[in-house]
């Protein structure tokens, strides 16, 4: 029997009637619930397929649904609605319209590798988080997370000069999501900082805001990354059918 | 194998990252003083660039493989280093990683080439150096016994719980040098940073969350879930009695840091356990002033521990 069928149950089609007899026989109770039937029709054929094509997703097929992702899982743990199994089990038959139900919360895999670990058939569950993420935004399920748009800044930065100076990327990060950087947290952080950071050292970290520290002889290295990048996110698109776009964007 | 590796761990490519340029300088600084106090010497990988983290790989799997391999081909082609070293998880797991793609798919291995040529360097060939981790330098180039030998000011008394973190261990396939039995490190329950903190007179206490995540991939984009999970490894620590946590990775050390406050201000869940570099605690057993190894500028602050348990 497919493990899933419970979740399959939408809470609107369990029917449990205080006092119900048909014919002659009392049906009344808890231990009497009804389970309306449901037809799904609209399946993806294609969904397997997409999700493979995509950096992550390659192994997908491998799946044999044991249940050692969501078992190892860091985040199942603290919320048990996030469940990589079931996701990969509803991408393996194409139920499109259950994966969207838990759209808003597949991009919150924290990568700890712990399902990689665990998986006795190198799926490789994290590759397949990422990639399902992916694929939820590029066809437009999900806006961009802030996981991604984190990504973007880093990697942006990264190709442009070769290194990360984490204080670019966080105010970037923080400047496009739209959040106040003067969380309170970060303040309280930014005050135990400095009240003990040795002068020199701050005036170091001022130095990098400024001048950003750069790899040397990086020029080459910017141009080929950039050209291969394009090239992906071209060939990721084609994967999913979408329409070419051009845009100044990495992404 | 073991004399052979002590002989080629006393001089090794030195790979310090993008994080100990910014919030993981004491790491950086603790960990050449350390290395010159005990006589081990660090070439620094000349115009390294970022390994590409988890969040390039996350963009695109094999430019995160070109820039770890870039740092590898200048350690090997142009430094004739056959060692890199890496203090930090996230850039040895990286490298660790590449290392892996490029000696097993053939994909990873065209694309590496095809980058590095327009990029003007030699392609990195998997093989050529061989990535450790700072735990695996002492423990090997120094080891325990010549370790407790040197001591100068044993950690007798301070409570410490090992925190590991992901990067270190997991995948297990691209720590192909683990789980080797006796002598070599485990994925499932590491020991090298025990060993040697053990050898440095502290007492290690029973801690379960080793290698437990903190959510530093989402530190910053899913606050709270990293508190949450963070908040765990904290009162697990203190709970298992620790005075002291010892870190091995800046990005796992500054999140405790951050989310420890984050705990205290957000859901006013105060934690007393500090946070310590492992260099940072073999520095002060071997009799290094605790300002040479950047402990005031830890956030979590040591220093009163340090003083409490008479080593500062």
């Amino acid at each position: 029997m497919a493990i899933h069928e419970k979740s399959l149950i939408r809470p609107e089609n369990l029917k449990t009637h205080d006092k119900l007899v048909i014919d002659g026989v009392d049906v009344s109770g808890h231990w009497s619930t009804f389970i309306e039937p449901r037809v799904v029709t609209d399946y993806n054929e294609a969904l397997q397929d997409e999700i493979a094509a995509l950096p992550g997703g390659e192994h997908i097929h491998r799946c044999w649904q044991c249940g050692s992702c969501t078992n190892s899982c860091t985040v199942n743990a603290v919320n048990p609605d996030f469940n990589p199994r079931y996701w990969i089990y509803l991408i393996r038959i194409g139920m499109e319209s259950e994966l969207l139900r838990d759209k808003d919360i597949i991009w919150q895999c924290v990568s700890c590798n712990k399902c990689t670990y665990a998986c006795p058939r190198d799926v490789v569950p994290e590759g397949v988080m990422k990639a399902t993420a992916h694929w939820l935004e590029l066809k437009g399920h999900t806006p961009k997370s802030n996981s991604q748009i984190f990504d973007e800044v880093f990697t942006e930065q990264v190709v442009a000069t070769g290194k990360i100076e984490e204080g670019r990327t966080i105010r970037g990060f923080f400047a496009r999501t739209g959040q106040p950087l003067a969380q309170e947290w970060l303040v309280e952080m930014v005050k135990r900082v400095a009240r003990r950071l040795p002068f020199k050292q701050g005036i170091a970290m001022a130095w990098s805001t400024v001048f950003r520290p750069k790899t040397k002889n990086w020029s080459k290295a910017r141009a080929a990354l950039g050209e291969y990048i394009h090239e992906q996110e071209a060939r990721n698109r084609k994967a999913l059918s979408l329409p070419d776009r051009h845009s100044g964007d990495l992404h | 194998m073991k004399a052979d590796k002590k002989s080629k761990y006393q001089r090794v490519a030195y790979y310090p990252g993008c994080a100990l340029e910014g919030t993981g300088h004491a790491y950086n600084q603790s960990t050449k003083v350390v290395g010159k106090e005990l006589g081990l010497r660090l070439d620094e990988v000349k115009d390294w660039n970022c390994c590409g983290a988890m969040e390039v790989k996350n963009i695109d799997p094999k430019v995160q493989t070109y820039l770890s391999s870039r740092v590898m081909s200048i350690a090997a082609n142009e430094m004739k280093h056959s060692v890199v070293m890496a203090p930090c998880n996230g850039c040895y797991h990286n490298l660790k990683k590449a290392e892996y793609d490029l000696g097993h798919d053939q994909g990873s291995r065209e694309t590496v080439d095809r980058i590095s040529k327009k990029a003007g360097h030699e392609t990195y060939q998997a093989g050529q150096v061989e990535t450790i981790h700072a735990l695996d330098w002492i423990k090997d180039g120094i080891g325990e016994d010549e370790l407790k030998r040197r001591v100068k000011s044993s950690l007798k008394g301070l409570k410490i719980a090992n925190y590991y973190g992901c990067m270190y261990t997991r995948p297990r396939h691209i720590f192909p040098e683990k789980d080797r039995g006796p002598g070599s490190d485990s994925t499932s329950k590491p020991h090298f940073m025990d060993d040697l903190l053990e050898a440095a007179g502290a007492e290690n206490v029973d801690f379960a969350l080793k290698t437990a995540c903190c959510g530093g991939a989402h530190t910053l984009s899913d606050s709270d879930m990293s508190t949450k999970l963070v908040l765990n490894i904290l009162e697990a620590a203190e709970a298992a009695g620790a005075d002291v946590i010892a870190t091995e990775c800046p990005t796992c050390h500054s999140g405790l840091e951050m989310h420890q406050v984050r705990a205290e201000k957000v859901l006013g869940r105060k934690t007393r356990v500090k946070m310590l570099y492992f260099t940072q605690l073999l520095g002060v057993a071997l009799g290094l002033a605790p300002r040479k190894l950047g402990i005031h500028e830890n956030v979590s602050d040591g220093v009163e521990v340090l003083k409490e348990k008479g080593l500062a």
